[in-house]
């Protein structure tokens, strides 16, 4: 490796970084006016042109800030907390092919940081980090809302880190590789000639439940109960002020970039789009203007769920991650699968094999599952038989709701009327709805 | 070899550099003036004893969930390797794959039934 080669790398590095760091500052903003627009409101319009540097000034703001840390803190966790997230957040977007590739003096670039074989392992690796920022931030806090946003947001991330894994092997079952711009590549030409060959047509289940998931993922609106602002104040980063709070801020404003970003490489075709007889340099450029417009699109459907839609419930959420989704996608990777090796093999005798065993299968499921009882109260197990209630009564008898659903009891009036029997035992909020 | 891993480690020099001086920086800029109040855990505005949160307990369900979700990620993990070579193993792949999801399929539909996914 020679020092232009060097340089362009560090090029292609900063320009990734500033894209990004400029694309989520902008994001900020335009979130600001499209939601005002949508509530009837102007929205940040008073400095410069349509208000465009208000986040500057927000952010600028935000520096100047106190930086307060509590007492009850466990410090270097809470100090760890935000700046995990933040860079992990930055290193998300490697392995995104954003562009063209680029030949200055002979040499290649791609407009993309880094493209190992693993390639979209290195993003779900990254996903799985940032839940330790939340997570962390919200133990260190040593308050009452950012435990309880905390903990929230980490079952939700893992509840939809499942599906969002699962329906990215379907597409990486259909185009063989994890590689990202493998994948890409995968995507170009046209089906009948005339439909881009996006994975997006075959692989439309798999969309829909890989965009519901990154919605979920990234904590948006309508899945945002870590920040619950009518419940929990803030969340995990209610105690958290001036630069901790913009780096917190700034993750989850990233990570809406990033997730369109993947959505459009593993669903849209990347970067790529009609050459219009360009080449060279200029085809990437175009590449870029490409994806910059597909990212847009899905960035536009953030903010429209965000302007459209209320949140969920907790036990809503959970239904939705673990009882609709994952099962969905677990059966649609498996007839990926066996599609694809239809394609590649064709019927031969270990295909009825397949066949042969995946009957075995369903039967010996069917065959057990009566003996899978669902859970009900001691005395109806003699007469019932057969274990197929509708409507389940409250498991257990332990009566104690275990967890807050949004709407019912909230879980922080322990100041309340009510602390006076509760009083000793009672650490930051009654144990049975904690 | 390892000049490859070159773009990723300038990205995260630059990442923790960002993160690091802002965070830094900004504490030394504004202003530091403390006092019992304001450091004291947020209760919308009233004062409380000093109470550790971390050692309370919360619902035994998100062990739960993290347990189940182990399993599954876990599932998800051999699938990655298994999704890349499935075209060269054929229909013996597909099998042995099939198989396993299978299992899991059937430990899913256990748990739903004896109401592990329930949070009402």
């Amino acid at each position: 490796m020679d020092w232009i080669e060097f340089l362009l790398v560090v090029v292609r590095v900063l320009l990734a970084f500033v894209i990004w760091l400029l694309s989520t500052a902008l994001l900020i903003w335009g979130e600001r006016r499209l939601v005002a627009k949508m509530q009837v409101r102007h929205g940040p319009n008073r400095l410069g042109p349509f208000g465009v540097f208000q986040v500057l000034a927000d952010g600028a703001k935000l520096f100047f800030k106190e930086d307060i840390t509590p007492r009850g803190v466990d410090r270097a966790v809470y100090f760890a907390a935000p700046i995990v997230s933040a860079v992990v957040a930055f290193l998300t977007f490697a392995v995104i092919p954003f562009g063209g590739t680029f030949t200055f003096a002979g040499r290649e670039m791609p407009l993309q940081v880094w493209d190992p074989e693993i390639g979209l392992l290195w993003f779900l690796a990254m996903s799985s980090i940032g839940v330790y920022g939340i997570a962390l931030g919200g133990w260190a806090s040593g308050s009452k809302y950012p435990l309880l946003g905390g903990i929230r947001s980490s079952a939700q991330l893992i509840s939809y880190e499942l599906s969002m894994g699962l329906s990215m092997a379907a597409v990486f079952i259909w185009n063989g590789t994890l590689q990202a711009s493998e994948i890409v590549a995968a995507q170009s030409g046209t089906f009948w000639g005339a439909v881009p060959a996006w994975n997006i047509l075959p692989m439309s289940p798999a969309f829909v439940l890989f965009h519901i998931a990154v919605v979920a993922e990234a904590q948006r609106p309508p899945f945002d109960l870590a920040e619950a602002e009518g419940e929990l104040v803030g969340g995990f980063n209610t105690e958290y002020s001036g630069a901790k709070f913009a780096m917190f801020f700034l993750a989850e404003f990233m990570a809406v970039i990033t997730m369109s970003a993947i959505i459009v490489t593993l669903f849209l075709g990347g970067p790529s789009g009609y050459s219009f007889g360009l080449e060279g340099n200029w085809l990437a450029l175009l590449q870029f203007v490409y994806f910059v417009l597909k990212v847009l699109g899905f960035v536009f459907i953030f903010v429209w769920l965000r302007g459209s839609l209320p949140r969920l419930t907790y036990t809503r959420l959970m239904d939705l991650g673990w009882k609709v989704m994952l099962p969905i996608a677990l059966v649609w990777v498996l007839l990926t699968g066996f599609v694809v090796t239809f394609q590649q093999v064709g019927t031969n005798q270990s295909f009825f094999t397949v066949v042969a065993v995946v009957a075995a299968a369903t039967l010996t499921l069917m065959i057990l599952a009566p003996f899978f009882r669902s859970r009900e109260p001691a005395g109806d197990e003699g007469g019932g038989g057969g274990g197929t209630p509708v409507a389940r009564p409250p498991a257990g008898g332990g009566g104690g709701r275990a967890l807050v659903p949004a709407t019912e009891t909230s879980p922080v009036d322990v100041d309340g009327g009510r602390t006076t029997e509760r009083e000793p035992e009672t650490v930051g909020a009654p144990r049975s709805e904690l | 070899m390892l000049a490859e891993y070159l773009p990723l480690l300038l990205l995260a020099v630059v990442a923790f550099a960002f993160v690091g001086l802002s965070v830094l920086v900004s504490a030394r800029l504004g202003p530091n003036r403390p006092n019992p109040v304001k450091e004291a855990a947020y209760e919308s505005g009233i004062l409380t004893e000093d109470v550790d949160v971390r050692q309370s307990r919360f619902s035994v369900r998100f062990y739960l969930v993290a347990m189940l979700f182990i399993i599954f990620d876990v599932e998800a993990v051999f699938l990655y390797p298994w999704a890349v070579t499935l075209r060269s193993m054929g229909w013996y792949g597909m099998a042995v794959m099939g198989v396993f999801i299978l299992l899991l399929f059937e430990t899913y539909y256990y748990v739903l039934r004896r109401g592990g996914l329930d949070w009402d």
